[in-house]
């Protein structure tokens, strides 16, 4: 199986779907003549030409709106905003008209769309550039979420999404673009939506961590294997809607939960996780859920502040360790 | 850019305050040689027809009123009284596959675009039957059939979407166009700035119809933008434009027919400034004390129906008996309406959980392990 990096298993997904669906087009700032901010749409111009491939002017809910107009008119488009912040411009086109369109019309029009680009911290780029959207979006019925972790599994979910009849939320992370896996060549390969992903198995604690809190999870967990404790790391991938059953199946198994995130805590995906363990799986907690999750503050520029805003392996090792009453 | 001067008729739109009585009665001559010309083009069952949707529109939306304040319908209704000459002009130079977007005041163009009084009806009243099962309502009538893409609640947010079905027709190759019909006040929203760009430089199909009616809800025009001529707009994106006299309703039918022939032969937007006015408030919740009442009664005088009715009548294409035919149909069909509307059936309470999701996921049912 060949090893890419996530940027490049992304770029094979939309390649791959483009190649596929003639209804399938990608626009954005920059992802065409400039091969992508982050590089993920590297090539595609020249490989499909400017009508599949298209560089939009800096106008976000104008070009989000398009992609939700030309949905109903039967495209599939897959819209990139260079980073998440930008939807904040677009919103009322993605939560108005893309959630809603297919229930405001009595079950006519589905909007097939996928809205994509890196989401959470990169590398101080401060305030406005270093945010969480995911509880967000997933607050939204009519949404679909997806955060992918590894490489495999952004090829894979990316395909799903592009594939899907619904709208979807589909947030990657600027500092994992890098990070590299193995990954099936093969174009049927897809990941279902909706489906946790066991990324360690164990015993004692159960981490469910999305994004950049796996990998930070799997260290950590490495650490607490050292110290004789078993942690088992699960990724729901898939926000909206959530595999609950996979984290409360672990939670029966290993009894103590931790809870990491990038994010704010407060109204968090977490928030939510926290509550269902809450309501599934109260009889089987030997001790109070915790979280872990990013500085309750705007993301600050100076390299030590942003450091101590986002969570560590250190922080997961004591969370750990918190909930399984070591120290 | 072409400017269309209004017709002098519009006079009480902008009367200038010194007008020469002898220019008055020439402008008022070649007005009425020009709508004679105009009368000729259409085939006497054409024209009956534009005068039968107005009505049938008008009739339907004082039913619709009527049966509001009766507890028979909730939420907001805004009603499309005054402005019926926009609709049903424009759109019927359309044909069926060719789409049309509107604002949440769009009871009017889903008629004229061809849906049936009973499923807005049953939809104003929250039925199962209605065009959108119920889920909608006023604000959010939809018809897929015949392009009609609803019913838009924020103000403006119908433009991206219209100028991306725009965009969907030209790059599938056909020759289909959009008609995407929104109030004066949305020009002041970022999305009809947005879109516009995009149409003119990308060559997207797209007509706007900016129905300047001149309230956005209680705020008058002259409140609310800085340069009022909106037709002059498009000149900041290079986008062919013009005012047309909203209560001629041939006026906005050749304006439109402009504008379909760029969008269908070059794939080109246009953006039609229409001039009209509405005879009722901003919804029905409103008691409109921003308005005087010698301007609505100088506006009544103008009012679309009765002026395309005394054309008709002057250039003997109908008699007055078979106008108050057509006005008995009319009112036929939004009886029947109501009483369709009366003995559908509420939506199920099933309904409330159907049509979130076009592909629902059970993440029970996917899951591997």
């Amino acid at each position: 199986m060949p090893t890419l990096t996530i940027r490049d298993a992304l770029n094979q997904a939309i390649r791959e779907e483009l190649a596929r669906d003639e209804k399938v087009f990608i626009m954005g700032e920059e992802v065409a003549e400039y091969d992508g901010a982050y590089k993920v749409t590297r090539g595609l111009l020249k490989e499909f030409g400017p009508k599949r491939v298209i560089d939009t002017p800096i106008t976000e809910l104008g070009f989000a709106g398009l992609g939700v107009g030309a949905a109903m008119a039967g495209l599939r488009p897959v819209v990139e905003f260079m980073t998440f912040n930008f939807s904040i411009l677009a919103t009322d086109q993605i939560v108005n008209s893309a959630a809603k369109m297919l229930y405001m019309s009595g079950g006519q029009f589905n909007i097939p769309i996928v809205f994509r680009g890196p989401g959470g911290s990169a590398f101080q780029v401060s305030s406005q550039h270093s945010q969480h959207l995911e509880s967000w979006y997933a607050y939204f019925p009519g949404l679909k979420v997806v955060m992918p972790s590894t490489a495999a599994d952004a090829k894979g979910l990316l395909k799903s999404s592009i594939r899907d009849d619904d709208p979807v939320i589909f947030i990657e992370q600027e500092r994992m673009y890098g990070n590299k896996g193995e990954v099936p060549d093969d174009p049927d390969f897809t990941i279902p939506l909706g489906v946790a992903d066991v990324k360690r198995e164990g015993t004692d604690v159960t981490i469910v961590a999305r994004s950049l809190m796996v990998p930070v999870a799997l260290k950590a967990a490495d650490k607490l294997q050292e110290q004789g404790v078993s942690c088992e790391v699960i990724d729901p991938r898939t926000i909206r809607p959530l595999d609950v059953g996979t984290i409360i199946e672990s939670v029966k198994k290993t009894n103590r939960v931790v809870l990491a995130e990038e994010s704010h805590p407060i109204c968090s995906v977490n928030a939510e996780i926290s509550h269902q363990i809450m309501e599934l799986a109260f009889d089987y907690l030997d001790a109070p859920v915790k979280r872990v999750s990013g500085a309750d503050v705007p993301m600050p520029y100076a390299k030590n502040l942003e450091d101590l805003a986002i969570p560590d392996v250190e922080a997961i090792v004591a969370a750990v360790r918190e909930v399984a009453y070591l120290d | 850019m072409s400017k269309q001067s209004a017709p002098p008729s519009a006079g009480v739109i902008d009367a200038p305050p010194d007008i020469d009585n002898k220019e008055l009665d020439r402008e008022r001559d070649e007005a009425k040689e020009r709508q004679k010309e105009r009368l000729n083009k259409l085939q006497p069952d054409q024209l009956i027809e534009l005068f039968r949707q107005m009505l049938l529109i008008r009739r339907f939306e004082e039913k619709a009123a009527e049966v509001y304040v009766a507890g028979k319908i909730g939420g907001f209704c805004h009603l499309y009284i005054g402005q019926e000459a926009v609709a049903v002009g424009a759109i019927s130079v359309l044909r069926k596959d060719d789409y049309v977007l509107g604002s949440y005041r769009e009871h009017g163009q889903a008629l004229a675009k061809g849906m049936s009084a009973r499923a807005i009806m049953a939809e104003l009243y929250g039925k199962a039957t209605g065009c959108s099962k119920g889920k909608g309502g006023s604000m959010h009538m939809f018809d897929k059939e015949i392009g009609f893409l609803g019913g838009h609640a924020i103000v403006g947010g119908q433009i991206p979407l219209a100028t991306g079905t725009a965009f969907a027709s030209k790059y599938q190759g056909t020759d289909q166009v959009t008609i995407c019909f929104f109030g004066e006040a949305a020009v002041n929203q970022g999305a009809f700035h947005e879109s516009l760009n995009m149409a003119q430089l990308w060559k997207l199909p797209c007509i706007y119809i900016c129905e300047n009616n001149q309230y956005g809800m209680g705020t008058s025009l002259k409140r609310a933008m800085s340069l009022q001529d909106i037709a002059q707009k498009g000149c900041a994106y290079e986008i062919a434009a013009e005012f047309v006299d909203g209560m001629d309703v041939l006026a906005v039918r050749e304006a439109v027919e402009r504008a379909v022939a760029r969008g269908r032969k070059d794939h080109l937007p246009t953006l039609l400034e229409i001039r009209t006015y509405r005879f009722r408030g901003h919804s029905m919740s409103d008691p409109g004390k921003y308005r005087t009442q010698e301007e609505i009664d100088e506006y009544q005088q103008r009012d679309p129906i009765m002026l395309f009715a005394a054309s008709l009548l002057e250039e003997k294409i109908v008699e007055q008996q078979v106008l108050d035919k057509i006005d008995a149909e009319v009112r036929e069909i939004v009886e029947d309406s109501i009483r369709f509307a009366e003995e559908s059936p509420l939506p199920a309470a099933e309904e409330l959980y159907t049509d979130v999701y076009a592909n629902p996921i059970d993440p029970a049912q996917n899951r591997t392990r």
